[in-house]
């Protein structure tokens, strides 16, 4: 029996982890780095346990600090959740050294599994298809495209598509470093690259008494630099026979290595109908709640009861209905996908709860309303799940969760959520793992100009509503009145397409009404309304055309310290891990100048145009803010 | 508490007249009005714009606190006149901070933002109105100094400026003056008697003699920069206390410096509900006589524009052709006098001094709603003492020490114009309707008048009287008059504070009443000797 559970892990995973506990009766223990000391995960646990400092390295992937929170708290049992040490036979072995339950499979069948190189080996030995490996230094022309993969870990960290030969050396190199810095080891290997292909991957769940369940498949082919973007089960290309025979592989690789608990078996589907063995994960996956609302099951109390040593029933319950799943993720997809970070001033999404045939909505976040999403970890904010009779429904449903939701921080990759699962390619189930590439125009915010145009207007009224509200003298006299009108009250407003000025009074639309928070405006006849939330200069949008952020331009602000032509500044906050120039060097325009590795990936920076480096105040290693110098390039371009 | 019920009607054919006589009006004003928002015109705006500058009002509205009211005073100032409509600058009162200031622009689009006599006086009215109601100053100053052409009527009148600036100053009440271009010989003072100093870089230019007057009086070579920059004054003279970027920086920190003023109110905060009217202010439009000679009632101008439609009538039943009660307009309380049927006889005036005495002795302010053809005149009247009465009136006012407003309504005729608080009566603010007209007399009047006194002089003198050069004298006369009693030559001269459209009466008197709180309200303690 446990009693009390330590959650080697943070963020949603923890909160979902601790979600199941409190049901069942389970204290918990949480554990915190210097960062997320106060995330909801501390707050909701039991009680918690500070890792000191704020690096991954420094906190949740040091198991000895992990074991002596769970002594000192005194914890009976470790569930690991996903990432960190979830896929550590070491940490495993730990754990029960330590005379813990450790709810995860036996450290063999992680071992097993740890390194995909050897894991493909297993499987092909016991009928698993599996893809061939290449050698790095020895392919050729008619290799291509092949991908090159870390061994370690997941989650696309570390892998690389490559379609030409020049340049591998440097991409191996890339990948070693980020396969190294995100899972402590750098191996790498290559293997054909598998074009349109699907990601198929299948539930697994066993009990100490020989029983395994494969609780069907689900569909993750919407990926996005290798990291899954959606999730669905079922997927909408699997047919019986093959769902059949892709459970039957899963359950073969699961037993091939001992598995028990909960695992995950990877497959790519290529378009010819034929699939190969991936990986197994050998951990709860960030997507298993799609499961979970086909079946009716919570995963995380079966893996309890599994460590408990519970035998599962000889089958699992019938599937019912569609589930898909979508990360929601602090991350820009129009600017490279680049992380964002900072407060997070309105996370407002709602659930909507299970009741009979209807559809629901299913929220698994790991921030709540005024977090701050900091660079040092994944800036995954929730999974939304939606569940529906069919996958239409499904579909429909989760769209409109996510474009209802308020997201008042740093940009997310909503819209992109909404514009993929209102897209006809990927409602007739068609999407690839290519799709995001080929389809460019996901990337447009919802909000076209039309409504970036009425939210900055509405933003205006709202502003000028307020500031009435507030305005110490006058207050009673009507906005803005004039008994000589010389010009219309103008703002301007930093908008997603640039600039936009509107004019606010007179308004071009009739304005219904206007609060501080709420402007209702009579566009073509139409009543619409816009809600208003601003914060300072900033201000956040949402309304049926779309959210809209926006940054009103004060023309009264002080005035910006100028910035040299040509300076290149970073991003986002993160370290420099390398400086491919030096001062005074000569560049051409796309030139590599250093790259900046924040929340695990590397970003170049490269040369804005053909010139010569001027200034370069950074060095590998250092640590540097959004915004902060990198170097200047001084352009010899006409 | 009593609430006044309307018994106007819309629809009826004299407000359906008047209204559409009103909107005629008021789309000629606002002609007026562009005509002085054009400045300089489309050449010169365009050249400012080039150049990097704002214009004087697109100046004042990036100072004054976002969505906040702007009363300009007096846009018609040199209506008439030889000058462009609007005097070459922009004045009014507005929110800075939340604090209420004077603001004071050089339209700089018209010869350069010179000033000509009429400027001048449209600078001594807006210094007045800071002074009277002890609003800090701001002088958004552009001006290539005095129009040379009219020196003479400017120069000695014009030392007034530099010293009611620097008496504003001393009277406690702040002055700010933010330099954005050329302020130079006599300029250069405002600037030097104001009690904060912003300079926008490469731009103000702030000397007594240019290069060239300098080398004319002194054989020196130089140059803008060193002589007047705004660089050097922050950095050298210290005539500068702040250097600023650009224009929008300059407004920016007077911005901050109004804000670290602490300007307090001395005089009371809003005290009454400030409920809206029960009455729509539109109703004002048919409410407003097109012809003079038809009397209506103040009472339904009052019940659109104080607070909540209420209004406590005093001596209702006695003189009444004048209405005097107690009302609020957005919460503070007024006494106000308004005339019901043109004429002011000696019960009105008696009405009006007790009353007077009244606000002066509880220190409410005064409204006066001015539609008066004057004192009754004839044998009984003047033998019922008619002037001593009038004089009871005008000697009220005159000494009365609470603040002063006043609209003329319609008529402001004789005395009547005196009694009722006119210009000479230093209201703290007058404005006008479009329709109103001011003058000794009516134009027929005046013309019969004269044409009876010539007939007179003619009979007295034997001679036969010339009656078609008589028709032609009274049509004549008749013109003038009557063009020189319009609202818009009125306010050309600054015999007012400006026009306004009726329906913003409220608005206005709203502003007006919470800048006259900005000083202290004290009625008077003692009058001049009542003749009883």
């Amino acid at each position: 029996m446990i009693s009390r559970l330590l959650v080697a892990n943070r963020g949603e995973i923890a909160r979902r982890i601790i979600r199941t506990c409190d049901a069942l009766g389970i204290e918990t223990v949480a554990v915190y780095s210097d960062a997320d000391a106060t995330a909801r995960h501390v707050v909701e646990a039991t009680v918690a346990v500070r890792l000191p400092g704020t690096a991954s390295a420094d906190t949740y992937l040091r198991a000895d600090l992990l074991l002596g929170a769970a002594r000192s708290a005194g914890a009976d049992a470790v569930h690991p959740g996903y990432g960190f040490l979830s896929e550590s036979p070491e940490f495993a072995a730990a754990v029960l050294d330590a005379g813990l339950t450790w709810v995860g499979p036996p450290p063999s069948a992680m071992a097993a599994m740890a390194s995909k190189l050897e894991a493909k080996k297993r499987m092909a030995a016991v009928g698993v298809p599996v893809l061939a490996e290449l050698e790095p230094s020895r392919v050729t022309d008619a290799d291509l495209p092949l991908l090159v993969k870390a061994s370690a870990g997941g989650g696309g960290r570390g892998m690389r598509v490559v379609r030409t030969l020049d340049g591998l050396d440097e991409v191996v190199a890339s990948a070693r470093r980020e396969a190294e810095s995100a899972f402590g080891d750098p191996a790498v290997f290559c293997e054909p690259y598998v074009e349109r292909g699907r990601h198929i991957e299948v539930q697994v769940l066993a009990d100490l008494h020989g029983t395994v369940w494969a609780l069907g498949e689900r569909d993750c082919s919407v990926q996005r630099r290798h990291q899954k973007v959606l999730e669905e089960t079922p997927s909408p290309v699997v047919t019986p026979d093959l769902r059949s025979a892709l459970c039957e592989a899963a359950v073969a690789a699961a037993a091939a290595v001992g598995y028990v608990g909960a695992g995950t078996v990877e497959f790519l589907l290529a378009p010819d109908g034929g699939f190969h063995f991936l990986e197994m994960n050998t951990r709860l996956q960030v997507e298993h709640p799609v499961t979970e609302c086909v079946y009716g099951l919570d995963l995380v109390a079966l893996q309890l009861s599994v460590a408990e040593g519970v035998a599962l029933p000889l089958d699992p319950p019938p599937a019912r209905g569609h589930a898909i799943e979508a990360r929601l993720y602090a991350e820009d997809p129009a600017s490279g996908w680049t992380p964002q970070t900072g407060l997070l001033r309105t996370f407002s999404l709602e659930e909507r709860a299970v009741l009979s045939d209807r559809p629901f909505v299913r929220v698994d976040a790991g921030v709540v309303s005024g977090d701050v999403v900091t660079p040092h970890y994944d800036p995954m904010l929730a999974k939304v799940v939606a569940w529906a009779p069919t996958r239409e429904a499904a579909l429909r449903t989760l769209a409109a969760a996510l474009a209802g939701a308020r997201l008042h921080g740093p940009v997310t990759n909503r819209d992109l959520l909404v514009r993929v699962l209102r897209h006809p390619e990927f409602v007739a189930g068609a999407a690839d793992t290519g799709f995001l590439a080929a389809h460019e125009e996901v990337l447009a915010p919802l909000a076209d100009a039309g409504a970036v145009e009425l939210s900055a207007l509405a933003a205006a009224l709202a502003a000028s509503a307020a500031r009435r509200a507030t305005a110490r003298t006058l207050a009673g006299l009507p906005a803005g009145w004039r008994n000589v009108l010389s010009q219309a009250a103008r703002a301007t407003y930093e908008g997603p397409h640039g600039e936009v000025t509107v004019s606010y009074r007179p308004s071009p639309h009739e304005v219904l009404s206007a609060t501080p928070d709420e402007v209702v405006l009579l566009v073509d006849g139409v009543r619409e309304t816009f809600s208003v939330a601003r914060h300072g200069d900033d201000v956040w949008v949402d309304s049926a055309r779309g959210a809209v952020a926006l940054r009103f331009a004060d023309p009264l602000a002080v005035p910006p310290p100028a910035t040299e032509p040509g300076s290149l500044l970073a991003p986002m906050p993160g370290t420099v891990v390398r400086v491919a120039v030096a001062e005074g060097q000569a560049v051409a325009r796309g030139e590599l100048v250093c790259v900046l590795e924040a929340m695990k990936m590397e970003h170049p920076v490269t040369a804005p145009a053909d010139g010569v480096v001027r200034r370069l105040p950074v060095f590998a290693g250092a640590q540097v803010e959004a915004g902060a110098l990198l170097a200047v390039v001084e352009s010899s371009e006409e | 508490m009593t609430v006044l019920s309307s018994t106007f009607d819309p629809a009826d054919p004299t407000a359906v007249a008047n209204r559409a006589h009103l909107l005629e009006r008021l789309s000629q004003l606002d002609a007026e009005h562009a005509a002085a928002i054009a400045g300089g015109g489309e050449r010169y705006v365009e050249r400012h714009h080039r150049r990097g500058k704002l214009l004087a009002r697109e100046r004042i509205e990036a100072l004054l606190d976002r969505d906040s009211p702007f009363l300009e005073f007096s846009p018609l100032a040199a209506w008439g006149s030889d000058y462009p409509v609007g005097a070459s600058v922009v004045t009014g009162v507005g929110v800075v901070e939340g604090v209420e200031c004077v603001l004071s622009a050089n339209d700089p689009t018209v010869r350069g933002g010179a000033s000509n006599p009429w400027t001048l006086r449209k600078s001594l009215r807006a210094m007045e109105i800071a002074r009277e109601n002890r609003l800090p100053l701001i002088s958004l100053v552009e001006s290539g100094g005095a129009d040379l052409p009219s020196q003479a009527e400017i120069f000695i009148p014009g030392g007034q400026i530099f010293r009611d600036l620097t008496r504003l100053s001393a009277a406690g009440i702040p002055t700010i003056a933010v330099v954005f271009g050329n302020s130079t010989a006599g300029g250069a003072y405002v600037p030097g008697m104001s009690d904060h100093v912003v300079m926008v870089r490469e731009r103000a230019k702030v000397f007594l003699g240019g290069p060239p007057l300098v080398k004319m009086a002194t054989g020196e070579e130089s140059d803008d920069e060193s002589l007047g920059g705004a660089e050097m004054h922050a950095r050298t003279s210290g005539l500068a206390d702040h250097l600023a970027e650009d224009e929008y920086d300059a407004l920016r920190i007077t911005r901050r410096i109004v804000a670290r003023l602490h300007h307090r109110k001395q005089g009371p905060g809003p005290s009454e509900p400030a409920d809206a009217p029960r009455y729509p202010a539109e109703d004002l439009l048919g409410l407003a006589p097109a012809d003079l000679r038809m009397p209506f009632d103040p009472r339904e101008v009052l019940a659109r524009i104080c607070d909540g439609s209420r209004f406590d009538e005093v001596k209702r039943l006695y003189g009444p052709s004048l209405v005097t009660g107690w009302a609020s307009i957005h919460g503070y309380p007024v006494g106000v006098l308004a005339n019901a049927r043109g004429v002011l006889f000696g019960a009105e005036a008696q009405k009006a001094t007790q009353f007077i005495e009244l606000a002066n002795v509880a220190d409410v302010p005064l409204l006066f709603l001015q539609n008066t053809t004057g004192y009754m005149v004839g044998r009984d009247y003047e033998q019922a003492g008619i002037i001593k009465h009038g004089a009871m009136m005008i000697n009220a006012v005159a000494n009365s020490r609470v603040p002063h407003l006043t609209v003329n309504l319609g008529a402001s005729y004789g005395a009547g114009n005196y009694g009722m608080c006119g210009r000479a009566y230093g209201p703290r603010f007058l404005f006008t309707w479009p329709n109103a007209k001011s003058a000794v007399m009516g134009p027929a009047q005046l013309a019969g008048v004269l044409s009876i006194v010539a007939r007179q002089a003619a009979e007295a003198k034997g001679r036969p009287y010339d009656e078609d050069g008589d028709a032609a004298m009274r049509s004549m006369v008749e013109q003038q008059i009557e063009a020189q009693s319009l609202a818009p030559f009125l306010s050309g001269r600054l015999y007012d504070d400006g026009v306004i459209d009726p329906r913003d009466t409220r608005t206005v008197l709203g502003m007006c009443l919470s800048a006259v709180h900005t000083g202290p309200i004290e009625g008077a303690r003692g009058y001049g000797v009542f003749r009883m």
